[in-house]
């Protein structure tokens, strides 16, 4: 499959980039990493008039660390996470999740704001980010405006971003001391989306006890206080609180994402 | 010289040019005025075709069957007695019968605007319900695929046997359901046309990603109604076969047609999703067997049905019923077994033909043999691998004609199987086992043992008369002026290493450096006519004629090597490339200018044939090798997650005189992946309207570096009495066994929890789904138990 035709645009600035986005009558697709598009464009899953190429845009690829945390442009790439190029205030979750994404080539094209942008729920970032509570920074032709990760992804492949707006940034809380973190991915092997996702992080400086259950249908399920997970291994109170979360339509899935977060609390010990 | 023949492990000739990335393969070839053709495919599984609307614009780029005047439809029948054959057109007449049949030929100078062009056609279709399942497709009320049949059954077969006379006094009974998914071949490279018509030499020149391009030369011809002189198809170098390119496809066809309507080259490149979609399937078996034994574990009866859903139609050349026809032939594997009864059915469905892959018939079979041997194990109370030591045919039988009439030619079969046990350390793996482990997942082993028929020819292909029946295999030999050899073989090589292999035999025989022997394959204009490479027969069939023709010709260089040594020719001897008298020698290369530059020099009496011949050969008996191996894998299973990981893999092989072991390593490794991803990975679902639910490598899992072990491989050479060398055909060997191996040991692994699969692949979905069942199983017993020990208290 070849995609269909396309003109091509890269902007040099962020405001060039968003008025790209707001052409009226046209169809018109940021291009990141191309990791997740390029494939879609080739399938004709996706027939856009304009791809706009994000990746010179220096805000885009901007980094910045403050006492509170860091701030990832957009077009941060996984492999720069992974390699530490950029700075971690996470006591290694993020260039550990960075790893266990796709492979190598994959990574090195591939961003952040492509991953969060295109939503795809058993994506890496999407639940990582949740279970830290990171924030969403979107620029759109009125300016700026921030978000929480569980906030910016509404469903499956669909996001609180307006067709005109670009996700510029990610603003990661730089964690407490005493702070663990447990990430538990299941697929079958390396470069295989997940099939389900546990992530926790307990930071008691914070006041932070959150566990994520990632890789369902839709957003990850989030259990705001996981105290009591935390500090007994339960199976079947995990159970429950993901068929809450909506995840009971299939034993399977159900059992295989209460491992995941059973395990991925596990680690913290 | 010396250190280069046969059993040498020397580098392989043509590694250079593909890790230097310089192979030449179809889509690498560009011809002045060539343009690209897109196929509109049918998405939907079985419809009626009604109008197909193409906009006016298109009308000259695009053509339909209404367009294909005096092309005929693949057609491949076999003789097998109530075959029912199937039309399948190049281009979809009436009606479709499989998602991504061809329906039109889209042709534009780039892929994308010939598919921009399959985009704006509109196509009417009356859909009808679809034959998904091959069960299901045997029921009387079940939609037809091909109305006129009144049935969906290509052919249904028996092999019958008394399994009546040991049914009482069988103590073991048992019985499994099994089901091997459908799956595709996965080649690095796709299929691939390039097309062109060549006024000059009034030919139509087709350069394929082909296996069997002699074969694929016939079919067009037949559909093309052309003579063979006016039909050349080129091989060139070709990523990987598997079987898929050994059939003529449909695509070929058109693609052949429509050069010459158009009077300019065009080109098709399958895309994955092609591949996927619309092609290369192969695998889907479904079986119901039942073992009976003696309460030692001996074998008294099989009694089996084996259902192969064949898909829409019959492929050329191997038709749709070789693979059924051959489980019946081969189900009872490397035993030796009493009574024996098999029924199949060869379905059809509204899925893509099923096509042969490497192991063809025996990764189902050896799957179905090997659960069941470790069904009775159980039953039995044994180790497996005692019970297989009880049934295997012994060395001191051989050569020795099974209950089917395979003659199985040479080897030690509990040998191999004992040495694999042995390797894996059975003792230390059971006391693991008794420990547990630390992660808490439960280790198993699993043992699987088959014979693969390899090479076998007329008398075996002539009973099933497909459109294919091999007979001589033949290899052109030519002594060049400066004592190279060039060796013309219609056999292709795509991954096998025949182009160092076959030098290796001639560097055996003549003494000529491989590296000055040129292996010319892959072109019907300059080979001679082969049914090409399939059934592992090349290194048999194609090294035999090559060491035919290298001993004739060894005969008439001493001739003229005497002559110019002035000694009789009883008194030479051609060694080491050089013919050596009591005096004296010459070499090869000095015989080689005496014949094309100074012929006057010649003995009166040479031979005028001079240095070039074509050898015919076929091996003494050409009812097939019999290579064997044992498997012997370690898993540890999640049971909370299904997942399956292999820690130690063992094959014990046996496939005769190696030529080039490494090379035979190579295969046994590769083929072993493919057996790998066939257990635990590959698999194209459907949905109930016959959609293929794998269109990516997303969703289609093939195993990778991480998931494929290092196999520690260990040979046995027990020759072939009927082979050149004692070599036997193993180039399928590695995919055959390891999904009986893995599901085995993985059921050894789930014994605690009395949980058995018994299909593959093994998904962790089917795995927990087995633990599930188990569970509920054991319930409801306990509860049984329970409600009887209540009765009986009262
Ligand atoms: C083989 C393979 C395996 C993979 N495995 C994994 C895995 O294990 N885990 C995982 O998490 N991911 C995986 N991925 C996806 C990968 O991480 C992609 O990089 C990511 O999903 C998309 O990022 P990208 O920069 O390539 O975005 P693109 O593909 O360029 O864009 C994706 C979408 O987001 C939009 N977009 C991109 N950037 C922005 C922006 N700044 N603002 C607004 N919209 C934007 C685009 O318009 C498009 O719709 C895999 C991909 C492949 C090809």
């Amino acid at each position: 499959m070849k995609p269909a035709r396309f003109d091509y645009a890269r902007p040099a600035s962020l405001g060039e980039a968003v008025a790209l986005l707001g052409t009226r009558g046209t169809v018109v697709k940021c291009l990141a990493g191309g990791q997740s598009l390029g494939p879609m464009l080739n399938l004709r899953l996706v027939q856009p008039d304009l791809l706009v190429d994000i990746t010179r845009i220096p805000e885009l690829t901007r980094v910045e660390e403050d006492g509170d945390g860091v701030l990832l442009g957009a077009c941060t790439t996984h492999a720069a996470i992974e390699d530490g190029r950029v700075p971690d205030v996470t006591g290694g979750v993020l260039p550990a999740v960075a790893q266990g994404i796709a492979y190598r080539a994959v990574r090195s094209r591939g961003t952040i704001g492509g991953s969060l942008a295109h939503a795809d729920p058993a994506a890496d970032w999407i639940t990582c980010l949740t279970a830290l509570g990171a924030e969403i920074v979107v620029h759109g032709p009125s300016g700026r405006r921030e978000l929480a990760v569980a906030e910016f992804m509404r469903g499956g492949f669909e996001t609180a971003l307006e067709a005109d707006e670009i996700l510029e940034a990610v603003r990661v809380p730089r964690l407490g001391a005493g702070a663990r973190w447990g990430y538990y991915k299941v697929n079958r092997k390396p470069g295989e989306f997940a099939h389900a996702i546990g992530a926790v992080l307990h930071d008691p400086e914070r006041g932070v006890c959150r566990a994520v259950a990632g890789a369902t249908e839709s957003r990850p399920i989030v259990i705001e206080d996981a105290s009591r997970l935390v500090a007994r291994s339960d199976r079947a109170a995990v159970v429950e609180l993901l068929r809450e979360g909506g995840l009971g339509a299939d034993a399977y899935s159900l059992q295989i994402h209460a491992v995941a977060l059973e395990r991925a609390i596990r680690t913290l010990s | 010289m010396s250190g280069q023949g046969v059993g040498k492990s020397v580098p392989r000739k043509e590694d250079d040019r593909y890790l230097r990335g310089r192979g030449q393969f179809v889509a690498d070839i560009k011809l002045p005025g060539m343009k690209e053709v897109a196929f509109l495919r049918s998405p939907l599984a079985h419809a009626r075709i009604g109008d197909i609307h193409i906009p006016g614009k298109w009308r000259d780029a695009v053509f339909t069957a209404a367009d294909l005047a005096g092309v005929k439809p693949i057609r491949a029948v076999s003789s097998l007695p109530g075959f029912k054959p199937s039309e399948q057109p190049c281009l979809a007449r009436n009606k479709v019968r499989q998602v991504g049949e061809a329906i039109a030929a889209c042709v534009a100078d780039t892929r994308a605007e010939a598919e921009d062009i399959a985009a704006e056609i509109e196509v009417d279709f009356e859909e009808l319900p679809a034959v998904v399942d091959m069960i299901a497709a045997r029921a009387p009320d079940a939609p037809l695929v091909h109305e006129e049949w009144g049935d969906n059954v290509f052919l249904e077969s028996l092999v019958d046997g008394d399994v009546e006379s040991v049914k009482d006094k069988a103590a073991i009974r048992v019985t499994r359901e099994l089901r091997t998914a459908r799956q595709c071949m996965m080649p690095i490279e796709g299929r691939g046309v390039v097309a062109a018509w060549d006024p000059r030499l009034d030919q139509l020149i087709v350069h394929s990603a082909a296996q069997m391009p002699h074969v694929t030369r016939t079919g067009l011809c037949e559909c093309l109604g052309l003579d063979h002189g006016q039909v050349r198809v080129v091989a060139p170098d070709v990523g990987g076969g598997f079987g898929y390119k050994g059939v003529l496809l449909p695509e070929e066809v058109c693609l052949s047609w429509l050069t010459m309507r158009l009077g300019h080259p065009l080109r098709w490149i399958e895309d994955r999703r092609e591949h996927l979609t619309a092609g290369a399937n192969c695998r889907e078996h479904h079986y119901l067997i039942t073992a009976y034994a003696e309460a030692d574990g001996r074998l008294l009866a099989i009694d089996a049905e084996a259902t192969v859903d064949s898909g829409a139609y019959s492929i050329y050349p191997f038709s749709a019923c070789l693979e059924a026809a051959q489980i019946g032939s081969i189900l009872p594997g490397p035993y030796d077994l009493p009574v024996y009864r098999c029924r199949t059915w060869s379905v059809a469905s509204n899925k893509s033909p099923i096509m042969p892959y490497r192991g063809v018939a025996r990764t189902g079979v050896c799957f179905a043999m090997e659960l069941i041997i470790d069904a009775i194990a159980r039953e039995a109370g044994l180790e497996p691998h005692e019970v297989r030591l009880k049934n295997l045919v012994p060395p001191e039988a051989m050569p020795f004609d099974n209950i089917t009439g395979k003659h199985f030619d040479s080897g030690d079969y509990p040998e191999s199987l004992r040495r694999a046990v042995a390797e894996i350390d059975l003792p230390a793996v059971r006391a693991r086992q008794q420990r547990g482990e630390a992660d808490g997942r439960l280790i198993g082993l699993g043992l699987a043992i088959y014979c693969e028929q390899a090479a076998h020819g007329t008398s075996v292909y002539a009973g099933w008369g497909i459109p294919m029946v091999p007979g001589h295999e033949q290899a052109a030999l030519r002594i060049t002026p400066d004592g190279g050899l060039e060796v013309r073989v219609g056999v292709h090589s795509h991954g096998q290493g025949l182009e160092t292999t076959l030098a290796q035999v001639v560097n055996e025989i003549l003494g000529i450096a491989i590296d000055k022997v040129k292996v010319v394959h892959g072109d019907t204009q300059l080979t001679p006519y082969s049914t090409g490479t399939w059934g592992s027969r090349c290194m048999v069939m194609a090294g035999g004629a090559v060491a035919t023709g290298c001993r004739a010709l060894a005969g008439r260089i001493m001739k003229i090597g005497a002559g110019l040594l002035q000694v009789p020719v009883a008194e030479v001897a051609l060694e080491d490339g050089r013919v050596r008298g009591a005096a004296g020698s010459v070499g090869i290369d000095e015989v080689a200018q005496v014949w094309y530059l100074r012929p006057q020099d010649l003995p009166d009496d040479v031979d005028p044939a001079g240095l070039e011949i074509t050898a015919g050969y076929k091996p003494e008996r050409d009812s097939g090798t019999f290579s064997y191996a044992s498997h012997a894998v370690v898993v540890a299973v999640d049971a909370e997650l299904g997942a399956v990981e292999i820690l130690d893999y063992v094959v014990i092989e046996d496939g005769g005189k190696l030529v080039n072991p490494m090379i035979v390593d190579g295969q046994i490794q590769g083929g072993a992946a493919q057996g790998i991803g066939t257990a635990l990975y590959e698999e194209m679902p459907f949905d109930a309207a016959g959609q293929p639910l794998a269109s990516t490598l997303a969703d289609y899992l093939i195993p990778g570096a991480t998931e494929v072990p290092s196999l520690r491989i260990g040979h046995m050479e027990t020759l072939s009495p009927y082979t050149e060398f004692g070599v036997k055909g193993i180039g399928e060997g590695g995919a055959i066994a390891p999904p009986a191996a893995i599901a085995n040991a993985v059921n050894d692994a789930l014994r605690p929890l009395g949980a058995e699969v018994t299909e593959t692949p093994i998904t962790p979905r089917r795995l927990l789904a087995a633990i599930a069942k188990a569970q509920r199983d054991g319930a409801q017993r306990d509860g049984a138990q329970r409600d009887g020990a209540q009765g009986g208290g009262s």
